[in-house]
């Protein structure tokens, strides 16, 4: 399998409406809640690139970017 | 084609609410789509009224938003015309199985290919949450201030018993397993319905004790189980997730074909 680097997870601040999901349900704990309660990511090399936290987001803003190598 | 391909990204962010769960289907819909490799322009979405009947503004697919409980009807029309056409219709409760609950036990006797997306968050949101026939007793609403205490409808045994030859049960809390069912759905070959747990935190959460959308998912997480497996069967109470039915039957449009054929040859 190729080695997968996790290059960026994006939030859109504009389209986010800060429900907390992802920041409750990642299972690596990448985000935690900051200012005005907008997930920021705390660990990106926590990450695993399961794309739960994109697949939960009811406002579809959240994108994890992943390099194959 | 990438995710952002198949929305009209200049309507977001959408009109559901924090932590909706017509969003999270909304977001393994087009995933589903995705994978499955459709093209935007082959795909049609039709709804009804409500907040599920939103979905259609956001999606950059053929889209019809139609009257409140008519979008089978809809929906039916345009498959007939252009049966090559992936026909997909998200509804709500009301849309599905109150106003429009007739249109929706003879799309599933017909078995028209066609897959009907019920959203059920046991509640009409949009409208300020009065309950709805998926509520169920117990539940606190606008219309029942001291609680229900009619039964709701079991959507899938309704689907089954209606005819449908593919009926399923996804939560917005198993997104995985919810993008499987929705791709099985949509690829199968008759009227598909795939019921959608989805939480409403707003109307129902808020009133009903469940909290913000964090805990109706964990909610979902601890009060479902899969079909068949071993924590469904010691636990009865569970809601259960998976397909329920998929059938090989004569679809509509494929039948109405032979009957010209047949008449065209006299």
């Amino acid at each position: 399998m190729p080695k997968r680097t996790i290059a960026d997870v994006r939030i859109n601040s504009l389209w986010c409406k800060r429900c907390g999901i992802c920041v409750h349900f990642c299972p690596r704990e990448v985000f935690v809640s900051g200012e005005d309660n907008l997930p920021r990511v705390r660990a990106l090399d926590r990450c695993t690139g399961c794309r739960l936290c994109e697949y939960w987001c009811p406002d579809l803003a959240i994108e994890v970017l992943i390099d194959d190598e | 084609m990438a995710l952002q391909d198949y929305i009209r990204s200049r309507f977001f962010p959408h009109i559901w609410c924090v932590g909706c769960g017509h969003g999270t289907a909304l977001n393994a819909l087009l995933r589903a789509v995705e994978t499955l490799g459709l093209d935007p322009s082959d795909i049609v979405m039709v709804s009804g009224i409500g907040c599920s009947s939103r979905m259609p503004g956001y999606v950059d697919f053929h889209t019809l938003h139609t009257l409140h409980g008519r979008a089978l009807a809809f929906a039916t029309g345009t498959k007939m015309s252009k049966p090559e056409l992936t026909v997909l219709v998200p509804m709500g409760d009301g849309d599905a199985l109150a106003i429009g609950g007739n249109h929706f036990i003879h799309a599933c006797r017909r078995n028209i290919d066609i897959t009907a997306i019920v959203l059920n968050n046991r509640i009409y949101g949009m409208t300020g949450g009065q309950f709805s026939p998926l509520s169920g007793p117990g539940v606190v609403a606008t219309t029942a201030p001291y609680s229900t205490y009619d039964p709701a409808f079991d959507v899938m045994r309704l689907a089954v018993g209606a005819g449908a030859s593919f009926a399923a049960r996804g939560s917005t809390y198993h997104v995985v397993e919810l993008q499987q069912l929705l791709v099985k759905a949509i690829s199968h070959k008759g009227f598909s319905v795939i019921e959608v747990l989805s939480p409403c935190p707003t109307h129902f959460g808020r009133r009903n004790q469940q909290g913000d959308s964090v805990e109706m998912l964990e909610w979902l997480k601890a009060n479902t189980a899969k079909l068949g497996s071993k924590a469904a069967e010691e636990n009865p109470e569970l809601i259960t997730r998976g397909i329920f039915v998929e059938d090989e039957r004569p679809e509509y449009c494929e039948q109405y074909e032979r009957i010209l054929e047949q008449a065209r040859e006299g």
